[in-house]
């Protein structure tokens, strides 16, 4: 079983304007959480959806999918958790309690306001997570990346081809995942904002997956502009 | 959701388009998963058409040749996961004429955007579902039922039977034609006719193969077949002129880009008939499936028409696959995973 856990459990900070999270403003006259979603229930490689969506907004959340997917059963909400990994158990435990998940149900986590991801992506995730047990997408990074441990000087200029920016889906077996966090400390969970990174920091090689520099995720105004701007006909190379 | 087109903006580039499509519309949402060059888009892409119309017709999204897996449809009709050819024809609304031959009717690749999608809606009419072949052989299917319409139309027209036909032109068109008349036709002599000695030796199911040097131009075939196109069919037009005995049948098939002379003079001495078939309608297509998943000759035999298969994933890829597809010696499969 392939479920995909969407994560909209944003309260909106980042867009400057109305507190309206940004997976709920409008692209091409439709939210942007809902693109996503109905990206994933055409993919045949899916066989249900779990949305997590911060407490706040679930209501706004269920008046959605009943406007949008009236008829849809493989389709459910989840409450958000205090840490975007928080909100991934309880899809997971959404995904138990209403698809009869288990540990080896792959898990394909994708943010909810990275609309453009494509069919290609999804089906090289499942492929991925399937065969290694646990996948990230990324894009190689195209700016220099700059480390500054204090925010003055720099500490490092590592070497560009080996730099990748992290996208979504990050996938992986539910089971894999349990025992993963379960080993985490609270001091290792502290600021813990990637699921991979505990992967990684237990000694579990993450396959990468090839993203695509269209599946950015929408997080200043700027970047709904140009998402909007993408949809109206014209082209974005 | 928000899919992608894959457009040719100017000849040599590729760019991406957005667009919104919904799904709870009646029509198919499909996933392209094979799709097959044809020379058309070769032209375009390498601006090989008269630069006029490439500025009228681009941006354009091409492939015209393609099959499918089925994602959602709103009739309940078909499954997720069923697998269809995709038909290029949208067919318009004037009456008196077939659906692809219609002056308003529109041919995806041409006046339409083509296939290079990741995703497209399509209605019931615009796809013809199919279980046995192998994807790659699906795709081909537009280019089989193009053979298909010309060799009934022969058919149709015939009005004695034919002891011998020749088909002038070694590629993809001329293989493929070929093939149907040893189907169709399984009493009938067959001479192909080329250039490349080393491409005539896939014609072995036929019962001679000649270069164009070799054709004696003494009028021995009943009937025969142009499928070279471009400049070189006038040269073989003459030779089919010459060599058909009178009163027989010229198909026409290959696509010239410039007009091309014809010996009118012998065309009426003669009382030869000179027929122009290129464009399949949905018959020939539900025809294309049916033979190629019961015979298995003969699906083995189109199979060999793929000369290559490349996996897709980017525009990188596509790139490739355009310039590659000038190379092979018949047709080129794009295995479609954007």
């Amino acid at each position: 079983m392939v479920i995909a856990g969407i994560v909209a459990g944003g309260v909106g900070q980042r867009m400057g304007q109305s507190n309206m999270p940004k997976q709920f403003m409008k692209l091409a006259g439709k939210p942007v959480v809902i693109h996503t979603i109905e990206k994933f229930l055409a993919s045949p490689e899916i066989d249900a959806v779990v949305v997590g969506v911060h407490p706040d907004w679930l209501h706004m959340m269920a008046d959605l999918t009943a406007k949008y997917f009236p008829e849809e059963k493989n389709l459910v909400l989840a409450p958000g958790g205090d840490s975007r990994n928080g909100t991934i158990r309880n899809i997971i435990e959404k995904s138990e309690e209403m698809f009869g998940a288990d540990g080896g149900t792959i898990m394909v986590t994708h943010d909810a306001v990275r609309p453009f991801l494509s069919m290609r992506i999804i089906r090289e995730n499942v492929k991925a997570a399937e065969k290694y047990g646990v996948c990230d997408t990324v894009f190689g990074a195209t700016d220099t990346i700059i480390q500054s441990e204090n925010q003055e000087y720099i500490t490092d200029v590592p070497i560009r081809k080996t730099m990748y920016q992290g996208q979504t889906p990050q996938s992986f077996r539910i089971g894999l995942f349990r025992e993963v966090f379960q080993s985490m400390t609270e001091k290792e969970l502290e600021g813990m904002t990637d699921v991979c990174r505990m992967f990684f920091l237990r000694g579990h090689k993450v396959y990468l997956v090839e993203g695509d520099s269209s599946n950015f995720k929408i997080t200043y105004p700027f970047d709904l502009k140009m998402a909007n701007a993408m949809l109206e006909g014209g082209s974005h190379d | 959701m928000i899919n992608v087109q894959y457009k040719l903006t100017s000849p040599l580039t590729l760019e991406t388009f957005c667009e919104n499509i919904d799904l709870n519309s009646e029509d198919v949402l499909i996933r392209p998963e094979t799709l097959s060059v044809c020379k058309a888009d070769i032209r375009y892409y390498f601006g090989l058409r008269n630069a006029k119309l490439l500025k009228r017709r681009l941006p354009l999204t091409l492939i015209h040749e393609a099959s499918g897996e089925v994602l959602h449809d709103g009739s309940g009709m078909l499954e997720q996961g069923d697998r269809v050819v995709l038909l290029p024809n949208i067919p318009g609304a004037s009456a008196g004429y077939g659906e692809n031959y219609r002056l308003d009717s529109k041919f995806r690749s041409s006046r339409a955007d083509g296939f290079m999608q990741e995703m497209i809606c399509l209605p019931h009419s615009q796809v013809v579902p199919y279980r046995l072949m192998k994807k790659e052989n699906a795709a081909v299917t537009e280019f089989v039922s193009v053979g298909i319409h010309a060799v009934s139309h022969y058919m149709g027209s015939l009005k004695r039977k034919p002891g011998h036909i020749a088909v002038w032109g070694d590629g993809g068109l001329g293989y493929c034609v070929c093939c149907l008349l040893r189907y169709f036709l399984p009493e009938t002599s067959i001479t192909s006719i080329g250039v490349h000695r080393r491409k005539q030796e896939m014609f072995q199911f036929v019962d001679e193969c000649l270069t164009a040097d070799e054709v004696s131009g003494e009028p021995v075939y009943d009937d025969a077949f142009e499928c070279v196109g471009g400049q070189a069919s006038g040269n073989a037009i003459a030779q089919m002129i010459d060599t058909v005995l009178p009163e027989g049948i010229l198909m026409l098939m290959g696509v010239s880009e410039e007009p091309v002379p014809i010996n009118t003079r012998m065309v009426l001495e003669k009382g030869l008939t000179m027929i122009g078939r290129s464009r399949s309608a949905r018959e020939d297509f539900v025809k294309a499936v049916e033979i190629m998943e019961n015979n298995r000759m003969f699906s083995d035999r189109i199979g060999m028409l793929i000369s290559d298969v490349m996996e897709i994933r980017n525009m990188n890829d596509m790139h490739k696959a355009f310039r590659q597809s000038r190379a092979v010696d018949f047709k080129l499969v794009m295995d479609w995973n954007v």
